[in-house]
């Protein structure tokens, strides 16, 4: 049958989707979310849309052209903002409007076919492509390659970069290399969340896995499972209810972060509680 | 006595604004010297000339290659250049103290741990090694960065302000600390605040600009004025007490 086959090819995609989407998010967001980088990456993911446009307008593929964008914006706000000639926070929130801007007057001016705005804001796992899930495995690797074997280099830049300056000659040049990957990840994953929402989904994740543990390779490790249960499930109740994917995945991880953090507050009162009692007790 | 580093009419500048002009300075093995100016004298900058973090415009700064070889110098900069929320272990953040003279692709290995393990212990942090800094009390965050800038054991310890996020109860414990590893190193300590070190350092030198080395721990109103570094002095008695200005 047509269906089942279709069916199957849909449930491979979605769970390599989940899985590659979680990777590259829990590695970037934790770096995004420890470093205090979130508007940065919001301004990156807007300013995108503008590539987006772009592409479509020139008959290219819009990913490339949002890439293009992605990578361009995030590389100028931190040049900007080492060159201090601009207030940061500014900086991105120009950028933030000017990207949507540019997208949406150059979708408008394509001639002809006027590509589903909506799968774009919001996400479509319809019209995420086998090459959109090849490419965020590929994504995936990289990531996992870099942070793996920079971990030390990349965390105390990071951390303190004023004191890696002093014995290292390539504190910017990991800047640049990091922000751009980060930059990669956002526009990849927006074929899955969609260009408003793609933002959580690199920070809810280190924010549940940050709930019980403050060691950043436990909190990427942490993420990443949260964001699949997250990814995982979004996709299957959108796939069910007809609600566009990122909506789905986002209400899932936020309704995670929840639970988690009542956990937590249980625990502690539970262990609070008993603690008093075994207090008062031994001291009768 | 071996020299650590010399600087001939050295001057720094940041574009058009000249920080430091025609510095002179030698320091030698264990010389503990308080540098001591206004803010915007130009005493980062001095930290940061000797890092190698700004290059000079004029002169030079020479160092004894002997004695001090890539990984011999320790930094603790100013509180604010960490984040206090960020993600990472007491232990990792000494760790980072070893990543001079190591490559990009940096492992740490088991002999590494346990200096960090020792240098925690040394430093009264044992049972923190995996807090983060936002558990622990200002004096405690001080000892963490003090780790990581004696770590790799240093012939040349630079101290920015220091003073800035200590609290009371840790002073005394920590300029302790700074005259026992004094043994082993020459430190240079940025203050502003004269009356404090005084009596934990041996010589001084007062940056305004121009650079005015005075070779004893004690410094009056007078030499302070003919060395052009206007800044509050606070004397010692039986009793602290603070000399204040006339009132007008």
């Amino acid at each position: 049958m047509e269906t089942s086959i279709f069916h199957y090819g849909f449930i491979i995609k979605g769970l390599l989707g989940a899985i590659f989407a979680s990777i590259t998010a829990g590695l970037a967001g934790t770096y995004v979310v420890s470093k205090r980088m979130v508007f940065l990456s919001g301004g990156i993911t807007h300013a995108s849309f503008g590539g987006i446009g772009i592409g479509y307008f020139l008959g290219i593929n819009p990913v490339v052209g949002a890439a293009v964008f992605g990578i361009l914006s995030a590389l100028g706000v931190e040049y900007l903002s080492v060159k201090q000639r601009i207030r940061e926070d500014s900086a991105i929130g120009i950028l933030w409007a000017f990207g949507m801007a540019i997208g949406i007057i150059f979708i408008y001016l394509t001639p002809g076919y006027t590509p589903n705005l909506m799968s774009y804001l919001f996400g479509s796992i319809l019209t995420v492509s086998r090459a959109d899930i090849i490419a965020l495995g590929i994504m995936s690797v990289i990531l996992i390659l870099y942070f793996g074997i920079f971990y030390r280099t990349i965390l105390y830049i990071s951390f303190d970069e004023i004191f890696a300056r002093t014995y290292s000659s390539y504190v910017d040049v990991f800047k640049y290399i990091t922000t751009s990957l980060i930059a990669l990840t956002i526009v990849l994953n927006i074929r899955m969340a969609g260009v408003v929402l793609v933002i959580s989904l690199l920070t809810i994740p280190p924010n549940i896995a940050m709930l019980f543990t403050r060691v950043y390779f436990k909190i990427v490790i942490w993420s990443v499972i949260a964001g699949f249960i997250g990814t995982a499930t979004g996709y299957v109740i959108s796939y069910y209810a007809g609600i566009p994917v990122g909506a789905t995945i986002i209400f899932t991880l936020v309704i995670l972060w929840v639970v988690v953090k009542s956990i937590i507050q249980l625990i502690v009162q539970i262990s609070k509680y008993n603690n008093s009692r075994h207090f008062s007790h031994s001291t009768l | 006595m071996a020299y650590l580093f010399e600087m001939y009419s050295l001057s720094a500048s940041y574009g058009a604004n000249v920080v430091l002009r025609d510095v002179n300075f030698k320091v030698n093995e264990n010389d503990y010297i308080g540098v001591i100016g206004p803010n915007g004298g130009g005493k980062t900058t001095l930290l940061r000339v000797i890092l190698g973090l700004v290059k000079p415009a004029e002169g030079k700064i020479v160092f004894n290659n002997e004695l001090l070889n890539g990984n011999s110098i320790g930094y603790l900069p100013q509180m604010s250049t960490g984040d206090i929320n960020y993600p990472v272990t007491v232990t990792d953040i000494v760790l980072s103290g070893l990543m001079i003279g190591k490559g990009i692709i940096s492992r740490m290995s088991a002999s590494d741990k346990k200096k960090a393990d020792t240098v925690i212990e040394e430093l009264g942090l044992a049972g923190m090694s995996k807090s983060t800094l936002n558990e622990l009390s200002g004096g405690q965050i001080q000892r963490v960065f003090l780790g990581r800038a004696i770590i790799g054991n240093p012939r040349l310890l630079l101290l920015d302000e220091p003073g800035n996020f200590v609290d009371t109860t840790f002073e005394n414990d920590f300029y302790e600390k700074l005259r026992v590893l004094n043994k082993r190193m020459a430190i240079l300590m940025v203050s502003h605040d004269v009356g404090t070190i005084s009596s934990h350092i041996k010589s001084f030198a007062c940056v305004n600009r121009s650079l005015h080395y005075h070779p004893s721990n004690e410094i009056t109103n007078e030499d302070l004025l003919a060395y052009g570094c206007p800044i509050q002095l606070v004397t010692h008695g039986d009793v602290p007490h603070t000399v204040l200005k006339y009132h007008k």
